[in-house]
């Protein structure tokens, strides 16, 4: 068993790949995290230094042989943080590089065909973001929004919200990962708030800090949501099967 | 906006939920940096899922369920004694901007009774798309239903501000449609889509000339049939769909399983349940005519006026054509994997670049996604033992792939 232990960046992986060819070696098992004791199965872990060289050295040599789109599929499923999610792309990107012509459209290999399933899981969860995120209107007339996505996503739907909603301020916070999106009418920063109020718990703002009307747009659109229903067509498997039930603790229309 | 809005929302969803339509797709609209919103194109984005497990994507309501006419299979006709409400312009256009600013939906899906004459109904709707536009810089999407009778300038009005328009066809056979609903009649129906696919073949040649013409219903049209409410065949059903879909503005045909609302009318059949298995046959048959390449006639055709309700449309193809199978994955054409059950347009897709590399095995296959539970009968992929339709037998694989697969 040969395994690597790397920061965590996406240059850091690209990195192991680095490593491990000058190493004359396959990697088998990367976790993400410089850990100082090793890993259980194996006798010792290689800890991987992060470098920007190599790292551009990997990737322009994937550039010479993938198109656009496969490189992007590698870094959307570099985000897939799923088990050996890691080794899904450094089994891809070595692939990649032994082989002597592009074998992005092998379809029926088991490293490709992995990749994609990845790259499949980040884009579906950023999808959700696009679907799920509910916002609030606060007193500052500010939109506030919670959401806890499966990955790192809220930096691949961010743009789409700053070009949507263009003309008002609005936060998306990802609490999982405790940061967020701040966009003031021109630009959207990355932040992090420190604050215990019950909203950066719950996702949902108290009262005093609303807007004069947010609440009885809240209560429009849960009337909205009850009576668009059809009874006599109730299906609550396909209803949580399209939108998971791990998304309802911020969603407006599922609150009491 | 007031809390008096609340139950004029609640009655006017109600009376409009059983529109089917609802997608935000077919068109690109682009926030230019003034205003609210954007469309994206593609596919649109489902905002919610609803108890009926129906997505939410548009703002579905009508903005007055006040009807003068009397259709059999229509909640809201004239004889019902239920709550009636009437939106106004503005309530409509604020909650349309409220909503869509707290993410909520994509758009709005505007539809109405005919209140006093189609043209004044048809006015309103249009006076809403176009408040929502200029006044508000409202960038995202519009569907307006176009009322039936209402006259061609008022169409061309409402289509400079909506991204799709539909006319409801909701009776397949001019008969049945004359039978349930004396006071209309096809023409009513078909002249309004032929104003909407004029005014958008119009804009193509004016847009060719002119850049800056604004563009005319970018996401084309799309109408329903309701399911089940009168005698039609899926046959009669279908052909019609395909029939519409001839024409270059139609996008999309819906389904409407009836849901029994008038059941003390006795032209009607009495349903306990909604025909669900029947119209997800037929958005399924649907799909082979539009992604499938089938012809109408190859899915129902006399001797089979109605779609099988066991098994989906493409195996029950497939079992009364075994001469067509089994079908070389490693050789045949595009299409003729197409037709393979358990093999869809991206399986397929996957298959035609995979075998460039090499032989493929059923383990490829089944890595790329094929069902090989079903399409192990109609394939060969250079493999021997296994199973096929024409050793087999359609019926010993009809039974079969009931007991795999159960009644669905």
């Amino acid at each position: 068993m040969v395994s690597y232990n790397y920061d965590g960046s996406f240059d850091g992986l690209l990195t192991a790949v680095f490593d491990s060819y000058s190493r004359r070696e396959r990697i088998d098992v990367l976790s993400r995290g410089v850990m100082l004791q090793t890993n259980l199965f194996s006798d010792d872990a290689y800890s991987v230094m992060t470098d920007e060289n190599k790292a551009v050295r990997v990737w322009n040599a994937l550039a010479k042989k993938l198109s656009k789109g496969a490189l992007g599929a590698i870094a959307t499923a570099y985000l897939c943080t799923d088990d050996a999610g890691d080794v899904v792309v450094y089994r891809f990107v070595c692939r990649v590089i032994d082989s002597e012509q592009s074998i992005e459209n092998d379809f029926s290999d088991a490293d490709v065909v992995q990749l994609l399933k990845n790259c499949r899981r980040v884009r579906g969860e950023a999808h959700r973001l696009l679907q799920f995120v509910r916002f609030q209107k606060a007193a500052d007339g500010t939109y506030f929004a919670m959401v806890e996505p499966l990955y790192d996503v809220l930096p691949m739907a961010i743009g789409h919200f700053r070009d949507r909603f263009s003309d008002s301020r609005f936060v998306i916070y990802d609490r999982a990962r405790d940061y967020g999106y701040y966009y003031d009418g021109a630009v959207a920063q990355r932040m992090t708030m420190k604050s215990d109020r019950s909203h950066m718990i719950t996702g949902q703002l108290p009262e005093d800090m609303m807007d004069g009307e947010e609440k009885l747009f809240q209560q429009l659109w849960r009337t909205y949501f009850k009576s668009v229903a059809i009874q006599e067509r109730l299906n609550p498997r396909k209803q949580r099967n399209d939108m998971p039930v791990r998304y309802w603790k911020y969603l407006t229309e599922k609150q009491l | 906006m007031t809390e008096a809005v609340l139950e004029k929302l609640k009655i006017l969803t109600a009376a409009a939920k059983y529109d089917v339509s609802c997608s935000s797709s077919g068109t690109v609209r682009k926030n230019n940096g003034a205003g609210v919103g954007n469309t994206v194109g593609g596919v649109g984005i489902c905002h919610s899922f609803a108890d009926d497990g129906r997505c939410i994507s548009l703002l579905k309501i009508m903005l007055t369920n006040y009807c003068k006419y009397d259709c059999a299979y229509c909640v809201n006709r004239r004889t019902n004694d239920i709550p009636r409400a009437t939106l106004s312009v503005s309530e409509v256009v604020s909650l349309t901007i409220e909503f869509y600013r707290r993410n909520y939906i994509e758009g709005l899906f505007l539809s109405s009774a005919v209140v006093r004459n189609p043209d004044y109904t048809m006015e309103r709707l249009a006076r809403v798309a176009k408040d929502l536009r200029e006044v508000h810089r409202f960038n995202g999407y519009i569907h307006l239903k176009s009322i039936p009778g209402a006259s061609r300038e008022l169409v061309n009005e409402a289509g400079r501000y909506a991204d799709r328009m539909s006319v409801n066809v909701e009776i397949p056979s001019e008969r049945s449609l004359k039978y349930l609903a004396p006071e209309k009649d096809h023409k009513s129906v078909f002249e309004p889509m032929g104003y909407i696919k004029q005014g958008v073949l119009e804009n193509k040649e004016d847009r060719m000339s002119m850049r800056h013409v604004p563009r005319f219903v970018p996401a084309g049209q799309s109408t329903q049939m309701i399911v089940g409410a009168s005698s039609d065949t899926d046959r009669d059903i279908l052909h019609l769909s395909s029939t519409l879909y001839t024409m270059p503005t139609m996008r999309r045909v819906y389904y409407s399983g009836y849901v029994s609302v008038n059941d003390y009318d006795k032209r009607l059949p009495a349903l306990k349940q909604p025909p669900l298995v029947r119209e997800h046959r037929l958005y399924q048959a649907d799909w082979l005519m539009r992604f499938y390449k089938f012809k109408a006639e190859e899915i129902t055709d006399a001797s089979n006026p109605n779609l099988d309700l066991d098994v989906d449309p493409k195996m029950s193809w497939a079992l009364r054509h075994p001469e067509a199978f089994p079908v070389d994955v490693n050789n045949a054409d595009y299409e003729m994997i197409l037709r393979v059950p358990g093999i869809g347009v991206k399986s397929a897709a996957l298959i035609v670049n995979a075998r460039k590399f090499r032989k493929l095995t059923s383990d490829h296959l089944k890595r790329i996604g094929v069902v090989m539970k079903r399409a192990k009968y109609f394939l060969t992929c250079g493999e021997i033992g296994l199973h096929n339709v024409r050793e087999a037998r359609p019926d010993v694989v009809r039974r079969q792939l009931r007991l795999d697969f159960g009644d669905w």
